[in-house]
C-alpha cells in the first residue's frame, strides 16, 4: 500500500523532513518554541524605543531598578503559571500575601509584639500561605467550586485575617535579617532579586522534569481524557494551589522586607499584573498553554512599560491608560495565529 | 483452546437505561473479532466493560482461563488489554512521547522526574514497531489525524513492555474519521499485528468488519444476536441483522436520480483559491444536483466546502449563488443572506447547540425573520419548525427535547431543518453529514437528500465513504493536495468505476 502511505505523509505538516528521512526532530520541547517569541518580541521593542527615548533607561542603575521591582511579580507569576496552565485561577494572592506579611512582622522582633522568632517567622509566613493554597485546593476540588469563586473568598478571607491580626499600631519589623535582604546589595541587586531567580529556575525545573509540570499541561488541555488515563487529576491541581499559596506567602515576606513593617494592605496591587503578566506572556486563561519563562518575559514587559513611561515623565493617570491598552494590543499580537473566523471567545 | 479473553453473561444498567442484556463473547487466540451494531446497540459498553472503564452490572470475565475483575483502564493495561479509543485519548498539547507513556509506568519517569532523553528514545522504538517515525518530542497537535492514530496504536502497543503474555487490543470505531486509503493502512496494521496479539474490532461499518475480521459478532438493543464466521455471511445478511430489515436494493434512491442539464445554475465558484489549503477550484451546481467533493484528510475537500460557505479566511476567487456575487471577505452571514445553508461535520461543535431544545435549536438562525421590526413571531415560527419536524421524521419524544438526547441521526436532522426554515435558501453544504451515524439513520438521511434536490435544491457534499460519493452524486469532484485532480458528470448515466476514483485521490 504503497499509495496510502504516501496519502498519510502529505497530510503531515512536517512533510517528509522529519518522517521520511527518519531523523527525529531537535527538542523542540526544551527550547523556547518559536512559535511564541512574540511576546520577547513585544519587550525588545519597548526597550529599544524606551532607550532611544530616554538617556537613563539604560543605564545599570534604571535597570537595577527594573530588576529590583520585578522581583515580586516573577515569584507570583511562577506559582501563578501553573494555576493557570491547568485551567485555574487564583485570585487569593493579594490576600495570602496580607495575611502572611502580617504574621511575619508580628512572629519575627518587632515594635508591637514580643516574638522574636527570627528565620522561624519567615518559615510561618510562608507556612501560613501554603495553608491557604491548600484550603483553595481542596475546597476546589472536593466540594467542586468554581475556583475563580473560592479564592474570590479566600482573598477576602485573608485581608480579614490580615486586619484581625493588626494590632493597632504598625509594627515596625526590627529584626535586621529580614530587612536586610532587601536593603544589601550584591552585584548591585539586592537577595530579593536572587531569591526570584532561584524560584524561576525552581519553576522552569519543576514544569519540564516533573510529572507535576507535565500533568498541569495534560489537563488543562484535557482534564477527562487525563482522568481516564488514570492520572491523579486532583492531586496535581492541589499541588498547583499549594505551590501558588507557597509563592503569595514567600511573596509576603518579601514584601515585609521592603516595607520594613506590617500592614494589611501589604497585597494591594499585586494581583492585577501578575495575571496580565502571565496572560501577555503567553499563558492564556484558557489553560494549557504558555509556562513560566513566558509569564517571566510578561512580567518584564509590565516593568519595563511601567518604569519607562515614569522616565519620560508620563501623566501617572495616562499610563494606566497606556499599561491597558500594552495588554490587549500584546494579546492581539500573541494570538493573531489563532484568528480563525469561526473561534469561539469568550 | 481456551479463549484470551471470555466475557459470559454481561449485563449492564445504567439507572432507567438497559444497556447489555447477558452478552457473552470469546475472543480467541490471534483472531480478528468483529463487533457490529447500530448506535446504541451497547458495542461500545462492552467495550468499555472489558477495559475497565465502566463495570459490568451481572456477569464475569476471563482472561486466560482465570476469572478477572477489570477495575479500571490502568488495571486492563497491567493485564494486556488496551483500548484504541474511538475519540482519542490523546492529549494535543503534550508530545508524542508524553502521551505513549501517559498512562503507564515508565524506567524513564522516576519519583515523578522525567528523563526527556529516555523517554523519546522508548518511544521512537515503540513507534518502530509500527514502521513509523513521527518524531517523538513533537506535539500531538503538529500531527495529521492519521498520524495521531498511529501515536494512539503506540499508545496501546507498548503495554507489550508491561506484560510477557500476548495483547488483547480492542478497537472502538477506529474508522470513523479515516478517509479509505487511511482505512487500508490502518487494517495492513492490524493484520501485522494479529501474529501477536487478538483483536476485537468494533464498527458499525459493514465493509469494514467483513473484511478485517475472522468472526463476526451482531448486537442489536444490548444483546448478541447472532455470531457469523467471515467466510459464511455476506454483507446482506449482517445488514438485515443488524437493522431488522432487509436492505434494500436502491438504498441510496438512486432511481430518484434524474439528469439535471435542463436546470438552470444555482452555485457558480469560480477560481477559488485559499492559500496553502487549496487552489483554483471551480465548480458549478444546478438546480436539484447532488456534487460530492471527495479527496483524502488534507485534500482540501472539506476546507472548500466551508469556504464557500464564507468559514475560512483569505479566500480569494468568485462565489456566485443564483447569479449574485458573494463578496467573499465577509463573514457567513452574507452567504446566509445569499440562500447557502452549511451543516458542519462536527455536529455537537458546530451544528447543533446542547443544552437547548430540538425547536430552539430549528429556528435558531431564521426564526427571528418571520417576526416583523425586531419582533419574534413566536406562532409562526413554532409552527413552521413543527412541519420540519415531521416532513424530515425526526424521531424525538417532544419538540422541547434536548437535542442532545436524541441520536445522531435525528440530532443531523434538526441541522438539517434550521436551514430549510429559511424561505430563501437554494444551496445546501454538508460536510460529512453521515459521520458517526448507523445504517438505518443513514438510509434516512439518503432520502432527505434526494427528495431536497428533487425540489430544486442544489446540494454539495463531502462524503464519507466512496460507496456514499458513487451512490449519492450527480457528479464528483476528487481533489488531491488541493487542487482538483478529476471529475466526473452524470453519473446516472454512466457511473465511474471505484478504481477511478480512489486513482485520483492519490
Amino acid at each position: 500500500m504503497t499509495l496510502t502511505q504516501n496519502a498519510g505523509i502529505e497530510a503531515s505538516p512536517y512533510k517528509g523532513a522529519g518522517r521520511l528521512a527518519g531523523q527525529p526532530k531537535v527538542a523542540s520541547r526544551l527550547r523556547f518554541p518559536l512559535k511564541e517569541l512574540g511576546p520577547v518580541a513585544t519587550l525588545a521593542v519597548l526597550v529599544l524605543v524606551f532607550s532611544l527615548a530616554s538617556a537613563q533607561f539604560l543605564s545599570a542603575s534604571n535597570l537595577k531598578v527594573v530588576l529590583e521591582s520585578s522581583a515580586i511579580p516573577v515569584v507570583l507569576v511562577v506559582g501563578l503559571s501553573f494555576i493557570l496552565i491547568q485551567g485555574s485561577i487564583d485570585l487569593s494572592i493579594e490576600g495570602v500575601m496580607a495575611a502572611s506579611s502580617m504574621l511575619v512582622s508580628l512572629l519575627i522582633a518587632n515594635s508591637v509584639t514580643g516574638f522574636d522568632l527570627g528565620w522561624w517567622a519567615i518559615l510561618a509566613g510562608a507556612c501560613l500561605g501554603s495553608a491557604f493554597g491548600l484550603v483553595n485546593g481542596l475546597v476546589y476540588t472536593f466540594l467542586r467550586l468554581p475556583s475563580l469563586i473560592v479564592t474570590l473568598a479566600t482573598w477576602f478571607v485573608g485581608l480579614g485575617i490580615a486586619t484581625l491580626l493588626f494590632p493597632g499600631r504598625q509594627p515596625q519589623i526590627l529584626d535586621e535579617r529580614l530587612t536586610r535582604l532587601a536593603l544589601d546589595k550584591s552585584l548591585g541587586v539586592s537577595a530579593l532579586v536572587f531569591l526570584a531567580l532561584a524560584v524561576a529556575v525552581f519553576g522552569w525545573l519543576l514544569q519540564t522534569y516533573t510529572q507535576f509540570g507535565r500533568m498541569s499541561y495534560a489537563i488543562g488541555r484535557d482534564e477527562k481524557a487525563t482522568r481516564q488515563s488514570g492520572q491523579h487529576v486532583r492531586f496535581h491541581k492541589i499541588l498547583a494551589f499549594v505551590l501558588m499559596g507557597l509563592m503569595s506567602g514567600v511573596g509576603g515576606v518579601m514584601i515585609s522586607a521592603q516595607l520594613a513593617v506590617g500592614n494589611p494592605a501589604a497585597g494591594e496591587g499585586f494581583l492585577f499584573p501578575a495575571v496580565s503578566a502571565a496572560v501577555i506572556g503567553g499563558t492564556l486563561l484558557s489553560g494549557g498553554t504558555g509556562g513560566v519563562l513566558q509569564s517571566i518575559i510578561g512580567v518584564f514587559i509590565l516593568e519595563v512599560l511601567r518604569n519607562g513611561m515614569i522616565q519620560l515623565g508620563v501623566d501617572p493617570y495616562l499610563r494606566h491608560v497606556a499599561e491597558g491598552l500594552t495588554i490587549i494590543a500584546a494579546l492581539v499580537i500573541g494570538n493573531w495565529s489563532l484568528r480563525g473566523r469561526l473561534r469561539i471567545v469568550k | 483452546m481456551t479463549p484470551v479473553l471470555a466475557a459470559t453473561n454481561i449485563g449492564k444498567t445504567y439507572p432507567g437505561v438497559r444497556a447489555l442484556h447477558d452478552v457473552s463473547v470469546e475472543l480467541r487466540q490471534n483472531e480478528v473479532l468483529g463487533l457490529i451494531g447500530q448506535n446504541g446497540s451497547g458495542k461500545s459498553t462492552l467495550l468499555k466493560i472489558l477495559s475497565g472503564m465502566e463495570q459490568p452490572t451481572t456477569g464475569k470475565i476471563r482472561l486466560r482461563g482465570v476469572d478477572t475483575i477489570v477495575r479500571s483502564p490502568l488495571a486492563a493495561a497491567s493485564m494486556g488489554i488496551g483500548l484504541v479509543h474511538q475519540e482519542q485519548s490523546l492529549i494535543p498539547n503534550l508530545t508524542v512521547a508524553e502521551n505513549i507513556f501517559f498512562d503507564k509506568p515508565s524506567p524513564h519517569r522516576r519519583f515523578g522526574i522525567y528523563n526527556w532523553r529516555g523517554l523519546n528514545r522508548e518511544a521512537a522504538r515503540q513507534l518502530a514497531k509500527l514502521e513509523c517515525d513521527i518524531p517523538p518530542d513533537i506535539k500531538v497537535d503538529a500531527l495529521s489525524f492519521p498520524d495521531r492514530q498511529m501515536v494512539e496504536f503506540a499508545k496501546v502497543l507498548a503495554i507489550e513492555e508491561l506484560i510477557d503474555q500476548p495483547l488483547v487490543i480492542l478497537f472502538d470505531e477506529p474508522t470513523s474519521l479515516l478517509s479509505p486509503s487511511e482505512v487500508e493502512d490502518l487494517f495492513r496494521q492490524i493484520r501485522r499485528l494479529r501474529a501477536r496479539a487478538s483483536v476485537v474490532f468494533v464498527s458499525h461499518r459493514m465493509e469494514e468488519v467483513l473484511e478485517i475480521s475472522d468472526r463476526v459478532h451482531v448486537m442489536v438493543n444490548g444483546e448478541n444476536v447472532a455470531e457469523r464466521t467471515q467466510d459464511t455471511t455476506s454483507h446482506e445478511e449482517l445488514y438485515h441483522l443488524m437493522v431488522g430489515s432487509r436492505r434494500s436494493d436502491d438504498y441510496y434512491q438512486e432511481s430518484g436520480r434524474e439528469p439535471v442539464e435542463a436546470f438552470e445554475p444555482r452555485l457558480v465558484v469560480a477560481g477559488l483559491t485559499a492559500p496553502g489549503r487549496f487552489r483554483d477550484v471551480s465548480l458549478s451546481v444546478r438546480s436539484g444536483e447532488i456534487v460530492a467533493v471527495t479527496g483524502v484528510a488534507g485534500s482540501g475537500a472539506e476546507t472548500f466546502c466551508r469556504a464557500i460557505f464564507g468559514a475560512e479566511d483569505g479566500v480569494v476567487g468568485s462565489v456566485k449563488v443564483a447569479g449574485h456575487e458573494l463578496g467573499l471577505s465577509a463573514m457567513p452571514d452574507e452567504a446566509i443572506r445569499a440562500g447557502i445553508g452549511y451543516v458542519p461535520a462536527e455536529r455537537k461543535l458546530e451544528g447543533v447547540i446542547v443544552g437547548r431544545t430540538v425547536l430552539e435549536n430549528i429556528i435558531l438562525t431564521f426564526g427571528p425573520q418571520m417576526g416583523r421590526i425586531g419582533l419574534i413571531n413566536r406562532k409562526k415560527e413554532t409552527a413552521q419548525a413543527l412541519s420540519w419536524i415531521n416532513r424530515l421524521k425526526v424521531k424525538t419524544p417532544s419538540p422541547v427535547e434536548y437535542v442532545e438526547r436524541l441520536s445522531g441521526g435525528n440530532q443531523q436532522k434538526v441541522s438539517l431543518a434550521k436551514w430549510l426554515m429559511s424561505d430563501r435558501l437554494q444551496v445546501l453544504i454538508l460536510d460529512h453529514p453521515t459521520r458517526g451515524l448507523d445504517p438505518g439513520a443513514k438510509a434516512d438521511l439518503f432520502g432527505v437528500m434526494r427528495e431536497l434536490a428533487r425540489q430544486g435544491l442544489a446540494i454539495v457534499f463531502v462524503s464519507e465513504t466512496l460507496e456514499e460519493t458513487l451512490g449519492m452524486a450527480d457528479t464528483v469532484i476528487v481533489m488531491r493536495d488541493g487542487e482538483v485532480s478529476a471529475k466526473f458528470e452524470d453519473l446516472c448515466l454512466h457511473k465511474p468505476r471505484p478504481e477511478q476514483i480512489v486513482e485520483a485521490m492519490v
